[in-house]
């Protein structure tokens, strides 16, 4: 596996219920390397694979067929189970079913503490994570005190704790208010670039995706479409066939250039439809 | 069956050391046959506002009436009045209980007494509002439906009361793009097919402006800004000043009206956003026609 792969998904697919009425394929055949460093946007609606995938990524799902290696170590090797976990967090949607503990600095402490990380060395990591993601003012406060967005990125705190080379997010903005979004992407965006975490961050808003380094699209357990943002927005109809969002500017641009116009179809912002319809 | 909000004020746990007050001195009027919009960034006192709205919550001052009815007047049928002005509530999926859709959809008309016999047909009503055939899921359970079809069932649940107003509080919340649409789409058809009047709380301001005729914005417990989406939204600098915003669109047509590239600002639809830029660029390109 090349040096700068992270996470390589080798022809994977997955099988819920195998043997069962309701087997379904819920990934097909899928060859994805997430890169060192990278930022990743899948979409994709629901029942498409987006979570499934993730779930490889940390061997809370191991593949019915194929390969899943993260930093190099098969996530089927029973014996490197936990060193994967503490290469990869995840974060998920629901903010009120990842907190456990009574205050915020405890419950950031939940994770290292069980991988056995000596006290003060522990003390360290929580208030750097604190620290990371804007949090330490709320340390000793209790998690159900917090707003939506706050209580994510405590969860997003918890992972940093535990030193991981990757987060994955599975649409962690869901079920938050606009406040609350825009505060977990700029700390998920922080810590893509000043920390060098990987993300692979899971979303159903596009207006997320368009940070991404690359968008992966998925559907019926594969990945039809990917490529940097403005090579995948840029496919209108492709996208409304998946039932998915574009900018309403790309979206415009599309309507403009079906009037025998030709501005760029990989318009993503309102200063580049702006510029483009005054030249 | 018209909601008269006035002067209402609202004081949670008053007289304790937690007291505070999530509503002061609202007045507003929800008419027969309109689609109002009601937006504002959490804790700005959308969801207590609503909740007012069919007797849920009691001001602390001020009166709510519906239809002439005095919502805090001793010995009124509250019963009665919620059958009148449904609420869905937030992921009202996750209040689902029944064994089958059946059972889940009648649990409200056979509370509110609707005899026996009447019963199969107001849950096939209600499941027909939201496009859900009763014949195909009357023995299903409602945890094996998918997200959007669930979300769906529970909205049934309330239109099966037959109400002449339906409040719904963010009804898109945690749904996919799919999701989203579906039920934007039954809630346009209960308002233009089924005349239900129709209150919508949400967070999407793409969504809200195309749908609503008049908009609501609170801030901090008190009506920032009322009026059509138009007049609100050429608030633009206010509204992000709330953690609020304005479709991308109409960022996009007030930029290009501010340099003199179009005529009107005042655009938040695409279809309209087309239009206006297609008229200009006709212009630019073959001359005064």
């Amino acid at each position: 596996m090349a040096a700068e792969a992270l996470i390589q998904f080798d022809n994977v697919s997955h099988v819920y219920g195998r043997g069962t009425q309701q087997e379904w394929d819920a990934l097909l055949e899928v060859n994805v390397t997430i890169r060192r460093g990278e930022f990743v946007a899948v979409l994709g609606h629901n029942g498409s694979g987006k979570s499934t995938l993730a779930k490889h990524a940390n061997a809370l799902l191991l593949p019915s067929k194929g390969t899943v290696l993260v930093d190099g170590m098969d996530t089927r090797d029973d014996k490197k189970v936990w060193d994967i976990r503490q290469r990869v967090g995840m974060v998920f949607q629901n903010p009120d079913n990842q907190l456990v503990a009574t205050t915020v600095e405890e419950d950031v402490a939940f994770g290292p503490e069980n991988m056995g990380v000596p006290t003060a060395e522990m003390q360290d990591r929580v208030a750097e994570a604190l620290e990371v993601v804007g949090m330490t003012p709320f340390r000793l406060h209790s998690p159900h005190q917090l707003s939506g967005g706050q209580k994510q990125r405590v969860a997003i705190a918890g992972m940093i704790a535990m030193r991981p080379k990757c987060i994955v997010l599975d649409e962690p903005t869901a079920m938050l208010d606009p406040v609350g979004r825009a505060e977990v992407m700029s700390t998920v965006r922080r810590l893509n670039r000043d920390e060098g975490i990987t993300i692979v961050h899971i979303t159903h808003f596009m207006d997320e995706a368009i940070f991404a380094d690359r968008v992966m699209v998925m559907e019926d357990g594969r990945i039809p479409l990917q490529g940097t943002p403005s090579e995948v927005f840029s496919q209108v109809e492709a996208l409304y066939k998946l039932h998915l969002d574009v900018p309403q500017v790309t979206a415009l641009a599309h309507r403009i250039n079906a009037h025998g116009y030709s501005v760029p179809s990989n318009t993503l912002t309102v200063d580049e439809l702006v510029n483009a319809l005054c030249q | 069956m018209p909601i008269v909000v006035e002067n209402l004020s609202y004081v949670y746990l008053p007289d304790t050391p937690m007291q505070k007050q999530a509503l002061f001195d609202i007045s507003l009027t929800i008419n027969d046959g309109e689609f109002v919009g009601i937006i504002g960034h959490t804790g700005s006192g959308k969801s207590t506002l609503i909740q007012h709205f069919n007797g849920l919550v009691k001001p602390t001052y001020g009166r709510i009436t519906v239809d002439g009815v005095d919502l805090s007047r001793k010995g009124v049928d509250l019963r009665s009045i919620r059958r009148t002005v449904g609420m869905v509530f937030q992921y009202p999926e996750h209040q689902l209980f029944g064994e089958t859709v059946f059972e889940d959809v009648a649990f409200g008309p056979k509370n509110a007494g609707v005899p026996e016999a009447s019963l199969e047909e107001r849950v096939r009503e209600g499941l027909a509002m939201v496009d859900l055939d009763l014949d195909t899921l009357r023995d299903r359970s409602p945890f094996e439906l998918s997200g959007g079809q669930k979300r769906r069932a529970a909205i049934a649940g309330v239109l099966a009361m037959k109400p002449s107003v339906l409040i719904l509080d963010e009804p898109t919340a945690g749904l996919d793009p799919r999701g989203r649409d579906e039920i934007l789409a039954q809630v346009q058809t209960l308002y233009h097919q089924w005349n239900l009047t129709v209150v919508l709380v949400s967070h999407s301001m793409e969504d809200i402006a195309r749908m609503a005729q008049r908009l609501i914005v609170m801030e901090n417990g008190r009506i920032a800004l009322e009026g059509s989406p138009s007049e609100i939204f050429a608030n633009a600098e206010r509204l992000r000043g709330m953690g609020l915003g304005v479709p991308q669109v109409t960022t996009l047509m007030q930029e290009l009206h501010r340099r003199g590239m179009t005529k009107r600002a005042d655009i938040f639809t695409l279809d309209e956003a087309e239009k206006e830029i297609m008229q200009f660029l006709e212009l630019k390109h073959h001359g005064h026609a």
